[in-house]
């Protein structure tokens, strides 16, 4: 079997992770030789989705000898995230899918809804994100007089052109903060929040005092309006099966193109010569007897955690899994959705996330619900404690699974010194936004040109239907 | 093979395709959707969702062929690859016994991950290089000998692979994907056996379009807003 891998190939990826099958996808329809290596025995590394029984041993939370999981119907029957993200329908990552084709293999549903949460305990309310302008006027997020000046704002922000001042409400946009511009508009401080957070998607509060910032946030703004108009429940789009899919179908892109894939391998030993790395050696398990190879490459892109010494930590995530038996409240029996609670609303500097799905996108079995909580860790202990507000508006769990806080890991290098390319984790946005960016910006680095996502499948031959 | 006025009902089924490399999975399907063969054909690159329609007297079966693209070679095919999968072509190459081995590897894996209803064909290819190959003459061009080596390279039995098949209750055929023998009875056995009631439920892309059910009413199409019913304008 050994005398199938080729000596040379143009590209090794180690780990199969969203970001690592994508650039892997693409780099296969532009022609380059790519074998792509992971150490575990199923494709998604961080970005997996796994069954009920895999969870419970991951998390290690019941007594030895006890099969929990059999009370749940086949375990089979769950595929749950361990990142809980939803795609924006209109934002880039489905703008990949459909440029290189990806989507025949996937099928998406729309997430019912996006909520968001004003106040806190007793006085919390939780409310539909509105998009446009008559839902605005219909928001009981805002009253009366509030809601005609978020009518007037939500109408600014889409006839907003960057390069046409006089769209500029007299402000100059390279200096000016968004704070100026919501106080154009004489914004209150919870509208300011739900559109900040819940529409823009910001985590804190940065991009208020952020000078020029303003076009970004606008921006932000808009595609989430996009999104919603695009489907019409909410601006988020879930593939059927779960997240650990897209991995999978961009895998099977770069296969279709020719790429190699590997999977139960360990990577033994990057090999350099004169401070690049020109190759690895690594031995595939799971076969009799373990099959070592050695084989060379241009360049080496991989996940945080197949370069060890070459990452630092940037944050903590804190993340807590929960299996319920019913729709989260206040969300009009939702089959999935997001709430947002802002920071400011429960006296935090990061927001908290609920991310829910259920069988209506084949994760779970009928009658349940699972519903992910997360935020940044701000404090270094007592971690349940922050995500409790979120932990708060679930209701009854059945199950709770929590580990310590995943560390968040960025590159030391951009790569061009030592050929080695290294993704980031998995961000505590609530969409792919982020990572399709840390795609552009690998490709960028190792193929030193602008990834364009529009044709990538163009005048390469088609499989024909 | 145009619709008519009046169309009967249609039913997209994913097939998956397994074997061991170069047993002429592609090849066979080649046959079944162009009606073609390619001597000494590279291993597949670019080409790895084919369909092609299947008229039987009461509806049509549309086929979604998924071919492996390689990823089995290290016993690295994605669940995916499985998900909802209909039917699927077993095949083996008749003349090179660890080829059904393999097989029957694949045979256990299919029954282990695939959906309880899946039809499974057990096909030995390259029947051409037998002695007892029929109607490979006209376009094999070497008349009654027919391989060119070793007259009968055949070196597992009609008697093994059926017996085998007959256990595990796979549908069995052998085939020639260069003269195309059997091959389009392969396709047809495989869509008649598939039951009605697995049509209804018919999941996969490409099978929303058997009209939108209430459970269906979130699925959205990504390519839809660009390029509007693409996937079904090109499919005959």
């Amino acid at each position: 079997m050994a005398d199938e891998i080729a000596k040379e190939y143009d590209v090794i990826v180690l780990g199969t992770g969203l970001t690592e099958c994508i650039l892997s996808g693409v780099l296969s329809v532009k022609g380059k030789k790519v074998l792509h290596i992971d150490r575990n025995d199923h494709y998604g590394g961080e970005a997996a989705s796994v069954n009920l029984e895999t969870l419970f041993k991951k998390y290690g939370n019941y007594a030895a000898g006890t099969e929990p999981w059999k009370q749940y119907g086949r375990p089979n029957d769950w595929n749950i995230d361990l990142v809980p993200k939803f795609l924006m329908s209109s934002g880039e990552l489905t703008n990949i899918l459909v440029s290189t084709d990806v989507t025949r293999y996937l099928e998406f549903k729309q997430v019912a809804g996006s909520y968001v949460q004003q106040g806190a305990g007793s006085k919390a309310t939780i409310a539909k994100v509105p998009s446009d302008a008559a839902e605005a006027l219909r928001s009981p997020l805002m009253g009366i007089f509030e809601k005609r000046r978020m009518k007037s704002f939500i109408e600014w922000v889409g006839e907003f052109d960057p390069k046409n001042s006089a769209t500029h409400k007299g402000l100059d946009m390279n200096t000016c903060t968004m704070k100026e511009v919501f106080d154009k508009f004489s914004l209150e401080t919870g509208t300011k929040d739900f559109v900040g957070h819940a529409m823009a998607l910001y985590l804190n509060d940065n991009y208020l005092d952020t000078p020029g910032a303003a076009p970004e946030t606008i921006e932000r703004i808009r595609l989430y309006g996009q999104s919603v108009a695009r489907y019409g429940k909410s601006p988020y789009i879930y593939p059927l099966y779960g997240l650990g899919e897209l991995p999978q179908g961009f895998a099977r892109l770069s296969a279709i193109y020719g790429g190699t894939y590997m999977l139960n391998t360990n990577v033994d030993e990057l090999v350099y010569e004169n401070g690049k790395a020109v190759g690895i050696k690594a031995t595939m398990t799971g076969v009799e007897p373990e099959m070592k190879f050695e084989t060379r490459a241009k360049m080496i892109l991989g996940d945080p955690s197949y370069f060890p010494d070459k990452v630092k930590v940037v944050g903590h995530v804190l993340r807590a899994i929960c299996i319920l038996k019913h729709p989260l409240a206040s969300t009009n029996d939702a089959d999935s959705c997001q709430l947002i609670i802002p920071q400011s609303q429960v006296g935090r500097k990061n927001d908290i996330y609920i991310a829910c799905v259920s069988s209506a996108h084949n994760v779970c079995p009928k009658g349940y619900w699972i519903a992910i909580v997360s935020t940044i860790a701000e404090t270094s202990a007592n971690h349940h404690l922050e995500l409790a507000p979120g932990i708060e508006c679930l209701g009854k769990i059945e199950e709770q699974f929590m580990g310590p806080p995943i560390p968040l890991y960025e590159p030391l290098e951009d790569g061009r010194n030592d050929n080695i390319f290294i993704s980031k984790s998995y961000d505590a946005t609530s969409h792919f936004e982020t990572s399709t960016e840390d795609v552009k910006d690998i490709y960028r680095r190792c193929a030193g040109e602008e990834l364009v996502v529009e044709g990538l499948r163009e005048g390469i031959q088609m499989s024909k239907e | 093979m145009a619709d008519t006025n009046a169309p009967k009902p249609s039913s997209s089924v994913k097939l998956v395709l397994l074997g061991e490399a170069a047993v002429g999975k592609s090849s066979l399907v080649l046959r079944f959707v162009n009606n073609d063969f390619q001597e000494n054909k590279e291993p597949t690159i670019g080409a790895a969702f084919l369909t092609q329609k299947c008229n039987l007297p009461t509806r049509t079966i549309k086929f979604e062929i998924w071919d492996t693209a390689g990823q089995e070679r290290f016993a690295s095919l994605a669940p995916m690859y499985y998900r909802n999968a209909q039917a699927a072509l077993v095949v083996y190459d008749l003349t090179k016994p660890t080829s059904l081995i393999k097989a029957k590897h694949w045979v256990a894996e299919l029954q282990r991950q695939a959906s309880p209803g899946i039809v499974i064909a057990l096909v030995g290819n390259k029947l051409d290089l037998t002695s007892d190959s029929t109607g490979s003459a006209e376009v094999s061009g070497d008349g009654d000998d027919n391989a060119e080596d070793s007259g009968d390279a055949r070196k597992i039995s009609t008697e093994e692979a059926k017996t085998y098949a007959e256990e595990e209750g796979l549908l069995f055929f052998e085939t020639s994907a260069k003269t195309g023998h059997n091959v389009t009875e392969v396709f047809t056995a495989i869509a008649n056996a598939i039951p009605e009631t697995s049509l209804k439920s018919a999941r996969g892309p490409g099978a929303s379009h058997a009209g939108v059910s209430r459970t269906e009413e979130q699925r959205v199409n990504l390519n839809g807003p660009r390029d509007p019913n693409a996937k079904e304008a090109c499919a005959c």
